[in-house]
């Protein structure tokens, strides 16, 4: 028997498969005109495995089969945004004009380039209700070091540098605290009331003449809208602060309201969640930010603007506009294949059609909560925005943890949603459908876990045999991190 | 005849003649799941109580060691390296990380003994 | 809407579930005095046709490199991608699929993944690399937090033909941290005498190899030097096609590379997204930020690839973490080894050869036209013309008679002082002679006419 099971093809590594004589591609010869690169010169062999095309074909095929995917089915996972990626925007973004332009082309060039980014710009000050924006940091994570360099660049301008305390929330997302420690902020949590709020009282007596700022994310991690958060930009303004917030839910409430009417002075925004660019495996991302008017002069560089009807890049660190800026993140002008597909994105929805978006990510996910809330067991009462959060509690007595649940899914054709966040929820289970889930996949969604909720009484082990369906089962992470093997080595052959 | 201390973040340290060796209790080895790695400080190096001077990693974590007496690094439990895994199975014994000259024994009072520290942990199930 | 499942019927009915009648009951926890449904000032919805011609429209307006003789580099590269490459990352499971945190059902992006580590490290010649960066800029900025991290030091030394804004973008990085960098551009370079800077205060010297103005070097005096002083040597690559003809940084004593991956499977896209490449020495592994895959097996033998070495990210140090990356390029990485599969060693050393060769027959036909002067002693695909006049009004003029000549040394400078005639041109197998004669014989009129 091979190790084929019917549609399902085994591949080896393209260095088992593949060979260093082997090419796919047709180039010209060279015409072997003597070399002009001095002592640097070098014909040693590299070891690249190369394949024929029909090879190459076969071996991403197979490989691209042992993925699921959101074309496949329902990621249920919070604060993921795992929505449709609709294929207009890869047809716009492969139109010549945006994909084979280069950065450093004189402006005269590439007017309709920047005619995009100050397009895509002023869609996400309005949608936001903020003054300004930075389209350059290229992820969520990157966005998030932006805002926040921008609020120590603020702090610095107007000499209170002695403001070093960043507060954020127990439930908040693990790199909140890991960027404001890596920018020198001193970081303070602030409890989460019984509720799963910002607790106002504690973040209150956190607040002192070393006060910098607070991170909050808004729907918080825990799926629910931080109502207290306009007396926490108000007393933070007040205190000398600034208001971070993590823009990683924003499909919550998408032309439903402006941040900025929340009194927030930075938010990422992360086009691959709310702004359908695909997620591709784990990138690219994109992660705007845009500024409230006090924090609009520490924008990082370069900046698009439109003067005289024409559009200009506003680059070089000396010019005027930029004086106060914190510096450059990233070489060039940011992810503007990205940009293309979240306009296209945007013009397709307009603002009613992102109203819709919000409304129906919201009523998805209240749908669920109320069909499986007497089958797993919601973590707080009351109605959730666009996510619900479940704790373990419906595993008690069981053998059965998170994980096994988790992993149990995936037998039953679904990726798993988000587990052990946020930490602040033993066990926790974070559930964001979106609303490109139709009301059939939502249906057949509950039915499942409500059978899988049924067997975890009576058939424990099952849930830690799983997955049992999948090409490859539980893998051994503990061994890959004790013994690292990170990529192929040839293999010597043992001496006589 | 040696005294043990403990700390809050779950360290030990067997105090004997001004010789500590200090490790991570059973509690905290549980807690952190199967052991990846250990960095170790390095020998000869000096810290203040309460210094971050080690980092255990599991496959879900990493922690850091606070070391629970100021002193200097004697010996380190080169082992770990190869096999960090002993400190899962034998946190108290073969597990124990490093070996430091303690050079205020006074500040042993801060810490805690067996029974206040089963209590804390106690409290914590 | 298309993209929008629910039917009004839907709607209706899982309101019902739930017990409301109008779905702003679920946003009764905003607060009153901020608006609900505020006006914007934006368009409503429109239909694919609709947002097909806007967006045509818009593009339009730029001249692209498909359509005029082309010659940019400096830091983006115009190479030939297969169709085959395009082809693959756009199937559903590779292009809609998520980060592969459930191992069981991504083997095939970690699969991929693991391959593509391998094919960065023997390009890099080094032991290990990691699932990519956002791109060369932040690769070479977190290779320097790296080093810092390693020697413990606080002094980092760029080299003065470090490509200017990847110095300003490691300047930005590190400057929450109380590190000195020292940077001072400059077109004349001598490695050795990167050698008079390096005490032991110096935690790494960062060189790029090609260097921002095509020049080539070997690196094996610097390395050793840097060894003995215990700071780490960073070698940055832009044009990774270089590596087809070039010894590797590794070969050179590079102890960490840094390199900008787009030359291969990822067209311009006006500079994003593209693809950071990061290798290292075994030892140092475990410093190495960014996502990585690792061999292991499952519960029943079977060899698969896991997401490992993850306790660095930050995401789960939190406050701890040592590096704000919990991300990589993804699809831009499946282009990248895609195309480096295509190619194999036959095809990748002779696309190389053909890039050195396009740049060699560009510069013999320089050599011969008065008043332009190449300053390079050595160069792969990218040289440094010193023109007879400003090289800013040089662009423009050649890009209004239809050439995109090269970028000025000047655009990525605050003080341009003496760099005003310096132009950076690149060459590669996409171009033709008849590309070559354009450039000469307009060269001539804007210089002369």
């Amino acid at each position: 028997m091979s190790n084929n099971r019917g549609l399902d093809h085994d591949e080896k590594l393209l260095f088992e498969v593949g060979d260093i004589s082997k090419t796919g591609v047709d180039l010209p010869d060279p015409e072997n005109i003597k070399n002009m690169l001095g002592s640097s010169c070098s014909d040693t062999e590299i070891g690249l495995a190369g394949l024929s095309e029909p090879e190459t074909l076969r071996h991403y095929v197979r490989l691209s089969r042992k993925n699921y995917s959101i074309d496949a089915g329902l990621y249920p996972l919070g604060s993921c945004t795992m929505k449709h990626n609709p294929r207009l925007n890869e047809k716009m973004a492969r139109l010549e004009g945006f994909s084979e332009i280069h950065p450093l082309q004189p402006i005269s060039t590439c007017q309709g380039a920047l005619e995009l980014i100050d397009l895509i710009s002023t869609w996400l000050k309005e949608l936001t209700g903020m003054a300004a924006i930075t389209m350059t940091p290229k992820a969520g994570a990157q966005g998030e070091l932006c805002g926040m360099m921008a609020i120590k660049q603020a702090l610095i301008f107007k000499k209170e540098s002695h403001r070093k305390v960043v507060l954020v929330p127990d439930s908040a997302h693990g790199t909140n605290p890991a960027t404001a420690a890596f920018l020198g902020f001193d970081v303070r949590t602030i409890k989460s009331t019984q509720e799963g709020l910002i607790d106002f009282e504690d973040f209150k007596e956190n607040i002192d003449e070393h006060f910098a700022g607070v991170m909050i994310t808004n729907p918080n991690t825990c799926g629910l809208f931080e109502s207290d958060i306009v007396k926490i930009s108000e007393l933070t303004h007040k205190s000398g602060g600034y208001l971070y917030c993590d823009g990683a839910n924003f499909n919550a409430v998408v032309g439903k309201l402006k941040p900025g009417d929340l009194g927030i002075d930075a938010m990422h925004i992360n086009l691959h969640k709310t702004f359908s660019t695909p997620h591709g495996g784990g990138g690219p991302g994109s992660g705007p930010v845009v500024f409230s008017k006090r924090l609009e002069n520490f924008c990082p560089t370069p900046l698009v603007k439109k003067i005289n009807g024409k559009y200009d890049l506003i680059e070089n660190l000396d010019n005027k506009e930029l004086s106060n800026s914190f510096g450059r993140l990233n070489v060039f002008h940011g992810q503007m294949g990205m940009f293309v597909r979240a306009m296209s994105y945007m013009l397709s929805h307009g603002s009613d059609g992102l109203r819709q978006v919000a409304e129906d990510a919201v009523l998805n996910a209240n749908y669920l909560r109320e069909s499986l809330s007497m089958h797993l067991t919601p973590a707080f009462q009351g109605y959730c925005m666009h996510e619900i959060l479940f704790s373990d509690e419906f595993l008690n007595n069981t053998n059965v943890e998170t994980l096994d649940f988790a992993k149990a899914m995936i037998d039953e054709g679904y990726h798993p949603m988000t587990i052990y966040f946020p930490l602040v929820i033993h066990g926790a289970l974070l559930v964001e459908p979106t609303e490109t889930e139709s009301k059939q996949s939502l249906d057949h969604f509950i039915e499942t876990l409500k059978s899988l909720v049924a067997r975890v009484k009576n058939d424990s082990d099952s849930f830690k045999e799983a997955p049992i369906f999948t090409p490859i089962r539980r893998l051994d992470e503990t061994q890959a991190a004790r013994k690292p093997i990170l990529r192929w080595r040839e293999e010597v052959p043992a001496k006589a | 005849m040696a005294d043990i201390f403990y700390t809050k973040d779950h360290e030990w340290i067997k105090v004997d003649n001004g010789e500590g060796v200090v490790g991570i209790t059973a509690y905290a080895s549980e807690q952190l799941g199967d052991i990846v790695f250990v960095e170790l400080p390095q020998k000869g190096m000096s810290f203040d109580q309460g210094k971050d001077v080690a980092v255990i990693e599991s496959v879900k974590a990493a922690s850091e060691i606070y070391t629970p007496a100021t002193g200097e690094i004697l010996e380190i439990n080169s082992s770990l390296e190869e096999r960090p895994e002993v400190v899962n199975n034998d946190p108290l014994g073969s597990g124990w990380l490093y070996k430091m000259r303690v050079l205020k024994p006074e500040e042993l009072k801060s810490l805690m003994s067996e029974e206040d520290y089963n209590k804390l942990i106690g409290a914590k199930s | 809407m298309r993209y929008l499942p629910l039917t009004n019927e839907d709607r209706k009915n899982m309101k019902e579930v739930i017990g409301i009648t109008d779905v702003n009951q679920l946003f009764a926890s905003v607060p009153n005095n901020v608006p609900l449904d505020p006006s914007f000032n934006l368009p409503d919805h429109k239909t694919e046709m609709e947002v097909g011609r806007i967006l045509s429209q818009i593009a339009g307006k730029n001249i692209n490199s498909n359509q005029v003789p082309f010659f940019l580099g400096a830091g983006a590269y115009k190479h030939h991608i297969p169709a085959t490459v395009d082809h693959i990352i756009q199937r559903s499971e590779f292009l809609t699929s998520y980060t592969p945190y459930q191992p069981e059902i991504s083997q095939g992006t970690l699969q991929y993944l693991f391959e593509f580590q391998t094919q960065v490290s023997l390009l890099t010649g080094m032991d290990v690399s990691n699932a990519s960066m956002y791109d060369g800029s932040t690769a070479s900025a977190e290779a320097v937090s790296m080093a810092k991290r390693i020697t413990k030091r606080n002094k980092v030394i760029l080299s003065p033909t470090l490509h200017p804004q990847y110095a300003e973008v490691i300047k930005t990085l590190i400057s929450s941290s109380e590190d000195s960098v020292e940077y001072k551009f400059s077109e004349c370079f001598e490695v050795d005498s990167l050698i008079s800077k390096i005490d032991d205060d110096v935690s790494c010297v960062v060189v790029q190899n090609p260097d921002f103005f095509g020049e080539c070097y070997s690196l094996e005096n610097l390395s050793k030097y840097c060894q003995s002083k215990g700071a780490l040597l960073i070698v940055v690559v832009n044009e990774v096609v270089s590596l087809g003809m070039m010894k590797s940084p590794g070969s050179m004593g590079a102890d960490i590379v840094a390199c900008e991956g787009q030359s291969l499977g990822n067209s311009l896209n006006f500079g994003g997204p593209y693809i950071g490449l990061m290798s290292t020495k075994d030892k140092f592994v475990r410093q190495l930020p960014g996502r990585i895959v690792g061999e292991t097996n499952d519960v029943d033998g079977e060899k698969g690839f896991v997401l490992t070495l993850a306790t660095r990210e930050q995401h789960i140090r939190r406050e701890k973490a040592t590096s704000n990356i919990c991300t990589n390029s993804g699809l831009c990485s499946l282009a990248f080894t895609i195309h480096l599969s295509l190619l194999g060693e036959k095809g990748f050393k002779k696309l190389s050869k053909l890039n050195h060769e396009a740049a060699i027959k560009l510069y013999s036909r320089l050599e011969c036209l008065d008043g332009f002067e190449v300053i390079n002693k050595t160069f792969f695909n990218e040289f440094t013309i010193k023109l007879p006049i400003d090289a800013e009004t040089f662009v423009e003029k050649m890009a209004s008679k239809g050439v995109l000549a090269g970028v000025p040394v000047s655009r990525l400078l605050n003080k341009k002082d003496n760099f005003l005639n310096l132009l950076v041109v690149a060459s590669s197998e996409i171009n033709l002679d008849s590309d070559r004669d354009e450039f000469i014989r307009l060269a001539k009129e804007v210089c002369y006419e």
